[in-house]
């Protein structure tokens, strides 16, 4: 009797409590989402911290909304965010990358926006504007973050052993790397093995050469990559390849960063975002930056300059307002500068106070910049610009093909897509 | 009464059977059968990355075998795949029946040899990629300090940077990761050769070589027919080694681009530098799978034949 009543009240307290957690898993699903509840979804699970105090900034203007961040691997990110916006779902806000569909496949899944919406742009730069532009219907579809910078980063320690200074002219920086290599310096800790890194190597080396107008030409159709000015940017890389680590051709992105990082190259051809990946490596290696060196003095020396992505509203988004203030606070310099310093990256947001010296070093070299041009331009078909031109001068540094052949290779690929270069 | 037991007994049956059959069925279904044919289905449609487009029926199909841009890139993957399977057929199973031979005879310390041998075969595809990145680093790896020390420096080379070493090389990584496997496989079939058969070659004055050319191998063809099958399926295959060594791009400039590889930056896209393409991608995987599927059958067939021949 007694065993019967104890179990009779265990029963009615498990089922008690079950219908209680029933009871809160029902309204939590029932309740309608507060108005002013955001969520926005990143490929950055690193930047998590960072966010969360980007996000309380936010909230002290707006303390009704309320943003939720939300990160996914990134190399999973485009597959899990196109799939959740084909079915009309997704978070409010999106983080989305840049150029050609900025990694979403189609227009009609994001709002376009513009300087009536978001006064804020105009503390952009064009180039910036451009990056979160889509291909196909040339509207405007994010606020965008950071950007990339193509440089050389060299070792000051090792320049001052050596006694060099950072070259101005190509011919200049020939006579650094002679005087280094021979005073038993790598000149370059940059290797071929990796594909993508030739790329970075053009952009970082030879973009004074290539020149802006170049650039505008091809994107005008009056010149191909067959132009001297590309070809004979190429024929001055082959000629310094000997100043690149020993044995480059088998030298890949990882040997080579520990080349520079250990102390036992002077200079690396790369990008800006390998600044915190080398003193991280080693904290006492004292870094300086310079563009790409100019043919003749008194060119305009450039840097190469792209994008990384931007954030933009979800067209399904229920809170488009609220997603519409928080991307005009994405906009502000307040916002740059806390990006800037929190995260160590480069926010193209006019009036950013930079703490990292080298990162202002960055930032005041991104003044005179062209664009990365095969990422920014011709990222958006197969063959891809930057497929021809990585293989093209991996083979070329290898010795197998002229830089007169992979301009022809460039062009031969690019032009099964891209009308002005048909013949 | 009889009748009633046996129904009964028929049931139970018939229900136990189901319960075993059908959870694996299922998974079967969910788990190969459906991802095989959507991407069968996926192969006829436009793609924008990852939106589908419109019905194109064999476009994709003809764009990867004949198209201007995919063609060259699929055939010169293809030829690759058929030299790693040639290969690997040489320095992979060739050495592995000889080493199985070598541990049948029981030498000195055949055991430890037998499990030394194995060893690779347990670690994981990531570790050896690795580990044989660091051995043909051309300047501080093993393999050429090995040359410097033996008197060799002029022979180093920066192995995988350059067109006609690279492939080689990933094949050797290869061989040294699997051999081990064709070795057990050899081992079992040479253990189960009866004993008289061996003595009587022995006595009527077969040496070495002949009993192994002529009498050994002739009656080792069931463990050929497994070891080439998986083989040439693996050879096809071929994907992590290449990606982990090679990277997704077949570095140096394509010469060690492979099928697997090919695929994986058609559908998926390289980070650095390609985009995704799940229509052409899908084509190439229903491709492969095919030829696989085809070939790895004749291979089979082939040799079963051979087999009962004997």
């Amino acid at each position: 009797m007694l065993a019967g009543i104890q179990t009779k009240s265990i029963v009615r307290r498990t089922l008690g409590k079950l219908a209680l957690t029933l009871f809160a898993a029902a309204t939590a699903f029932a309740a309608p989402a507060k108005a002013e509840d955001l969520t926005l979804w990143s490929w950055r699970q690193e930047d998590k911290a960072a966010y969360a105090k980007f996000i309380a900034a936010f909230r002290k203007q707006h303390p009704d909304i309320n943003v939720k961040f939300e990160a996914f691997e990134a190399a999973n990110y485009n597959t899990v965010l196109s799939t959740a916006l084909a079915g009309g779902t997704g978070p409010d806000i999106v983080q989305v990358r840049a150029y050609g569909t900025l990694g979403v496949g189609k227009p009609d899944y994001l709002v376009p926006l513009d300087k009536a919406m978001i006064p804020e742009f105009a503390n952009f730069p064009d180039s910036a504007i451009a990056a979160e532009t889509m291909r196909a219907d040339g509207k405007l579809y994010a606020v965008p973050f950071a950007s990339q910078t193509m440089l050389i980063i060299y070792n000051k320690e090792l320049f001052e052993k050596a006694g060099v200074t950072p070259p101005n002219t190509w011919d200049e920086l020939v006579s650094v790397s002679k005087t280094l290599k021979e005073k038993g310096i790598n000149p370059f800790g940059n290797g071929t093995a990796t594909a993508w890194q030739n790329e970075t190597i053009v952009g970082a080396l030879l973009s004074s050469q290539i020149g802006k107008q170049f650039e505008q030409d091809v994107l005008a159709g009056k010149a191909d990559f067959t132009d001297a000015r590309f070809v004979g940017a190429l024929t001055k890389l082959n000629e310094i390849k000997d100043y690149f680590a020993p044995n480059f051709s088998g030298v890949d992105y990882a040997a080579s960063q520990q080349l520079f990082a250990a102390g036992r190259a002077a200079m690396f051809a790369g990008g800006s975002f390998e600044i915190a990946n080398f003193l991280r490596q080693n904290p006492k290696l004292k870094l300086g930056l310079f563009a790409s060196p100019v043919a003749k003095a008194g060119d305009p020396r450039l840097v190469a300059l792209y994008y990384d992505g931007g954030y933009a509203i979800n067209a399904a988004s229920k809170n488009k307002d609220a997603a519409l203030k928080f991307l005009r606070f994405l906009g502000t310099p307040e916002f740059g500068t806390a990006f800037s310093n929190d995260l160590q990256n480069i926010s193209p947001i006019k009036g950013v106070a930079f703490e990292n010296p080298l990162l202002k070093e960055v930032a005041a070299l991104n003044q005179s910049a062209m664009s990365y041009i095969m990422l920014v331009n011709f990222r958006y078909q197969e063959p891809t610009g930057s497929v021809l031109l990585q293989s093209g001068v991996q083979k070329m540094l290898a010795g197998k093909a002229t830089p007169a052949e992979v301009g022809a290779e460039i062009t031969k690929g690019i032009a099964t897509y891209y009308a002005p270069f048909k013949k | 009464m009889q009748t009633d037991y046996r129904n009964r007994e028929r049931r139970r049956r018939a229900a136990w059977i189901a319960f075993l059959i059908l959870p694996p069925l299922a998974i079967m279904l969910t788990f190969v059968v459906w991802p095989l044919l959507s991407a069968l289905s996926a192969a006829f449609y436009r793609w924008d990355g990852m939106a589908q487009g419109e019905f194109i029926g064999l476009k994709n199909f003809a764009d990867v075998l004949f198209g201007e841009h995919f063609a060259v890139l699929t055939w010169r993957a293809f030829r690759h795949n058929l030299f790693v399977f040639f290969a690997l057929f040489v320095v992979q199973n060739s050495v592995g029946f000889l080493l199985a031979w070598f541990i049948y005879r029981e030498p000195f310390g055949f055991r430890f040899h037998r499990v030394a041998i194995f060893m690779p075969v347990i670690l994981s595809t990531v570790l050896v990629g690795f580990l044989w990145k660091l051995f043909l680093d051309p300047n501080f790896g093993l393999i050429n300090q090995f040359l410097d020390m033996a008197g060799l420096g002029n022979l180093r080379q920066p192995w995988l940077g350059q067109e006609t070493t690279a492939l080689p090389a990933l094949v050797l990584a290869n061989a040294w990761h699997w051999v081990g496997f064709p070795a057990l496989v050899y081992l079992a079939g040479i253990q189960r050769i009866p004993r008289e058969i061996l003595e009587a070659a022995k006595l009527d004055g077969c040496n070495g070589w002949q009993m192994l050319t002529r009498v050994v191998w002739p009656l080792v063809t069931p463990s050929t027919t497994i070891t080439l099958t998986l083989l040439f399926i693996g050879a096809f295959n071929w994907f992590e080694l290449p990606y982990i060594m090679a990277g997704l791009d077949g570095s140096p400039y394509g010469s060690t681009d492979v099928l697997g590889l090919y695929f994986y930056r058609t559908a998926f896209g390289n980070q650095s530098a390609g985009l995704q393409d799940f229509g052409h991608g899908n084509a190439l995987a229903v491709l492969m799978f095919m030829f696989i599927a085809a070939v790895a059958t004749v291979i089979t067939q082939y040799l079963r034949k051979r087999e009962i021949a004997l």
